[in-house]
């Protein structure tokens, strides 16, 4: 049960804390509007220089090989959605350090989302 | 400047390959996962067995290819959507990856966790009549 518990923090938290780092590469690159293959590698390659865009790919690392070691333990059809308590996690974090302006209607949403996370996790059975 | 619906259409095109292939990618790492058993030995020494174990395994390879389909899906529509916005409307895939779980692995899955599962689509069908993007371009 510990073991869950520490997974399942390491996938909301360095996962949600890579993606976020991952938001900040991506806007300050800026908009993609080419999407033919060559362009995407300039993109990909501009990506690469930025050093938000490498802390990313290291929390979500972290994140995915906690995913590995919690699908070992479960089915998939509970810890995916488990997982989704990164959504609080995301809202908060996109309003608080990358000044996104969640609306009520958005945080009624990610609310739901929650409430649907715990009876998955109350159906666990 | 591109149109709210140009932007729009772009935005739910890259959420839908999301949907697709983010589970698909759980899936297919659970199923490889679940060849190599669960981990009930936490030291170093069987960790580096499991890390061995992990990346021989063409399932988990499968899997990693689905998830980084989803992955660039992803990138490309943060370069323009919020993070707020892309994160809950993304999880339409929970929806989904509970549907392979029990068509494609056998799980079962309670009634309760069913409605948790319902529950969640309606937050995101909520979150997706929200304007994608908030902040002002850099």
């Amino acid at each position: 049960m510990l073991a869950e518990i520490i997974l399942i923090f390491l996938i909301v938290v360095a996962g949600t804390g890579g993606e976020l780092c991952l938001t900040r590469a991506m806007k300050t690159i800026g908009e993609v509007h080419d999407f033919r293959p060559r362009a995407l590698l300039r993109f990909f390659g501009r990506a690469v220089t930025v050093g938000w865009f490498w802390l990313a790919i290291l929390g979500m690392a972290a994140g995915f090989f906690a995913l590995l070691g919690m699908l070992s333990l479960e089915n998939v059809s509970f810890v995916i959605p488990v997982t989704a308590l990164s959504y609080a996690a995301g809202a908060l974090g996109g309003s608080i350090f990358l000044g996104e302006r969640v609306t009520p209607q958005r945080w009624l949403g990610v609310l739901l989302v929650c409430i649907g996370v715990t009876l998955v996790w109350k159906g666990k059975g | 400047m591109k149109s709210p619906a140009a932007l729009h259409f772009k935005t739910f095109a890259l959420i839908l390959v999301m949907v697709i292939f983010g589970p698909l990618g759980d899936v297919f790492l659970r199923k490889g996962m679940r060849e190599i058993g669960a981990i009930s030995d936490w030291s170093l020494a069987n960790l580096a067995h499991v890390f061995v174990a992990v990346f021989a395994s063409g399932m988990i390879w499968l899997g990693i290819a689905s998830l980084l389909t989803f992955f660039v899906a992803f990138t490309l529509v943060l370069s323009w959507a919020d993070y707020s916005f892309v994160q809950p409307a993304s999880s339409f895939a929970y929806g989904f990856v509970a549907v392979l779980g029990r068509y494609v692995l056998g799980e079962s899955i309670t009634n309760m966790r069913w409605v948790g599962v319902l529950i969640i689509c309606v937050g995101v069908l909520i979150v997706g009549h929200t304007p994608p993007r908030t902040t002002e371009q850099p």
